[in-house]
């Protein structure tokens, strides 16, 4: 088995770590991976801010990234909405103002091969004992992406009841949007502080060691109100809790 | 209609009182727990969720042809239908009517509509007060306040709230409230039937909306669960309703569908306490006169646009709100509209026009979390339309004004940031810069602030940075495995 890591832009910059146990993670289940150097950032800043235009670049660089890679596997489930959900609306859009079919058949193309990487180790892998050890106290935050565009319903919190020494406790109001939401943080702050600090207020409450969630993005958000109440509760994909093993601990 | 702060600053205001989010997160709470044990007890929800929307669809497919169809048959049953094309026509029609009649006074059966068009206020200033009688209106209008909701307009207020207002102003309109009110609810809705049951037993004249109306029969529907919409459908001489145009439905049994998904989805009943239902007149029974105003006012324009008229298969029912987790920290005024929450900031910008800084900024309060589409009982996708909305304010592009289509151009306020985002893309589509980029930003971690400037600062001031790693995922993957493929 080969797949191709879609690492995304926020991962590469500011959580390699995220990348890192990926990679490792897969290997370890015998998947080779590959890295397309031309990828990029998927463009859904600038598709949810409003600036569709300056997605169309990224959807054709992404989907060229990727052209004969039989599974596209990405770490954050609100990136893979957008290759997936928003790519052939893109492209659709494009086709609909009069500049051609290109973007939507590069569109159409991608979209199946993309999965999300609890989907990627559930659905095509078929395990869900990846044979991690990480023995803390781990409650998990479903982002909305994931939760509700691509529907991965039960399977990261399956993948984490399987990991040997881990202590899953339920987190009260899970489905509730974490208040990030891209540009949403910076547009509206208030609201956006308001609703991190009561998902945060009750991740520290449930007395877990670990926030846990599938996307970097909502757990800088969360993280960053943490550190700033200086909670002890820290944040962590789930990636890196899949990739900790006994002989090596989380990946670093 | 009054200048409001864009949302982001009324929405700060109300993060900060505590009372109200208490309030508001204590109504939204238990209004969706209960709508999805509502919901969940319905097997072939999803079917009827489908159901509605296709009726709906078909509808808006077909409105000319099926409002035509509901003129002749109010018209052979009796009523009068005036068409109004925006809120100041459909003001000048209801205030000529209710003149005519030599009254001064209506009474109100709780209405979106007329709200839309700031109805009572146009009848104030032409001499006729209007009263509401919806119990959660009442309280909006004696505490001179807004409407926060579309199914509870003072969900803003609790109990002690309530029963002040009703203490110091009840008095000034009609029957006082009675000696010693306490904030019991039994006792605050005795108090508002008492002062109520004068107006209705003197009203001549009543003005409503409707939640359906019938094409083929002319029938208009209301549901409620006070009752005091009956009283002013069946009580006054003369019955005007104010209804949008995209609340026709074509045959008597499409009602089945929303008889079933719109009690549920709003007050998580299995049916609503009093569903009335009217055609024309009668002779000797109900109102002798019915006149039936049906408003434009934006909505042929929102019809032009294929992705945002799906806001018009909205049926009013609020699920959308009391899910909305925005909504619940900002509370229904931030929005400026008598439309608020995750329908609210899709379809005030489609109606009035994205040119003012509310309108331009409602399709930004939301994280985008679909959770309002998930329980939208038509199948309404919101986050879609608050992104192609986004899209309209950010890069311009076309729109139906009056009829007529025409290109608008980013709105304003939003040339920096179009700048910041083409810089972006430029960075992003080229890796190679990229990489120098975040190795850059690596070796420059230690200087990393605190505080950021310019729009960053609004991340930093309630939020810490994340730590800057010492390489890139890329640099690491080189590093390791060589140059990638
Ligand atoms: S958009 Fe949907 S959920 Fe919201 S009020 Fe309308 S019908 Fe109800």
């Amino acid at each position: 088995m080969r797949a191709a890591l879609f690492v995304t832009c926020v991962n590469d910059a500011l959580y390699p770590r995220t990348g890192v146990a990926v990679v490792r993670l897969l290997e370890r289940l015998g998947v080779t991976v590959d890295f397309p150097a031309a990828q990029s950032c998927c463009g859904q800043p600038q598709y949810n801010t409003g600036h569709r235009y300056e997605t169309e670049p990224l959807l054709r660089r992404t989907a060229r990234a990727f052209a004969g890679h039989a599974h596209v596997v990405t770490p954050s489930g609100s990136c893979a909405a957008m290759l997936r959900e928003h790519y052939p609306r893109i492209g659709r859009k494009a086709a609909e103002e009069g500049r051609g079919g290109e973007l939507a058949d590069l569109a159409a193309e991608l979209a199946p091969r993309v999965y999300e990487l609890t989907e990627f180790l559930v659905d095509v892998l078929g395990v869900t004992d990846v044979g991690a050890y990480f023995p803390h106290t781990v409650t998990y935050h479903p982002s909305c992406h994931g939760l509700r565009a691509l529907g991965l319903g039960e399977r990261p919190r399956r993948l984490l009841a399987a990991v040997r020494g881990l202590d899953l406790v339920e987190l009260p109001g899970a489905e509730e949007c974490c208040g990030f939401g891209g540009t949403f943080a910076l547009k509206n702050p208030d609201v956006s502080a308001a609703m991190g600090t009561d998902k945060a207020d009750r991740a520290a409450a449930t007395g877990a060691e670990v926030l846990c969630g599938a996307d970097n993005s909502c757990l800088a958000h969360l993280d960053g109100l943490l550190r700033r109440t200086g909670s002890p509760l820290r944040t962590l994909h789930l990636a890196e809790i899949l990739a900790a093993t006994e002989d090596e601990g989380p990946p670093r | 209609m009054p200048a409001f702060p864009p949302f982001p600053e009324a929405a700060r205001q109300a993060v900060g009182d505590g009372v109200l989010r208490a309030n508001l997160r204590h109504a939204t709470h238990t209004i969706r727990d209960k709508r999805a044990r509502a919901v969940a007890e319905l097997a072939d929800w999803d079917r009827l969720r489908a159901a509605g929307k296709a009726v709906k669809d078909h509808t808006l497919r077909h409105l000319d042809h099926y409002l035509v169809q509901l003129e002749e048959a109010v018209t052979a049953a009796g009523g009068t239908v005036h068409w109004a094309v925006d809120a100041d026509e459909a003001n000048r029609i209801v205030t000529a009517l209710v003149l005519a009649t030599g009254e001064r006074e209506v009474v109100k059966v709780k209405s979106m509509a007329t709200q839309e068009i700031g109805l009572n206020e146009a009848l104030a200033a032409a001499g006729i007060a209007a009263y509401e009688t919806d119990l959660a209106e009442l309280i909006v209008q004696l505490g001179h306040d807004r409407p926060s909701h579309i199914l509870v307009p003072a969900i803003h207020r609790n109990r002690a709230e309530i029963r002040d207002i009703f203490r110091t102003e009840m008095g000034r309109w009609g029957r006082p409230a009675p000696e010693g009110l306490g904030d019991d609810p039994r006792e605050l809705a005795e108090a508002a039937r008492l002062h109520l049951r004068e107006k209705f037993l003197r009203a001549k004249v009543a003005v409503s909306g409707a939640n359906f109306m019938v094409a083929e029969t002319g029938t208009l529907v209301v549901f409620e669960s006070e009752g005091n919409g009956r009283m002013c459908l069946t009580l006054p001489e003369t019955l005007i309703s104010v209804v949008g145009i995209e609340k026709v439905v074509p045959t008597f049994r499409d009602l089945e569908v929303f008889l079933q998904t719109l009690p549920r989805s709003s007050t998580a009943e299995r049916m609503n306490p009093y569903t009335t239902l009217w055609t024309g007149t009668t002779e000797g029974d109900g109102p002798a006169a019915f006149h039936l105003v049906l408003l434009d006012n934006g909505r042929t324009d929102t019809l032009a646009d294929a992705t945002g008229r799906q806001a018009l298969r909205c049926i009013r029912c609020s699920a959308c709100l009391n899910v909305c987790p925005v909504y619940e920290r900002a509370g229904g005024h931030a929005y400026g509209s008598v439309h608020p929450g995750p329908i609210g900031a899709i379809l005030s910008p489609q109606l009035r026009g994205t040119a003012s800084a509310i309108d331009a900024s409602l399709p930004y309060a939301s994280t985008l979390c679909g959770a309002c589409y998930e329980v939208c009982p038509v199948a309404i996708d919101i986050p879609e339309v608050l992104v192609h909305l986004r899209e309209r304010i950010a890069q311009g592009g076309p729109v139906t004004r009056n009829g007529v289509r025409v290109r608008i151009r980013p709105a304003r306020g939003h040339t920096a940031e179009r700048a910041a985002m083409r810089a972006a893309r430029l960075l992003l589509d080229h890796p190679g810069a990229l990489s120098t980029a975040t190795r850059l930003l690596a070796r420059a971690r230690r200087l990393r602030p605190r505080r950021l400037p310019g729009p960053g600062r609004a991340w930093t001031d309630t939020r810490e940075l994340p730590e800057l790693p010492a390489e890139s995922f890329r640099a690491w993957w080189t590093r390791e495995r060589g140059t990638p493929r």
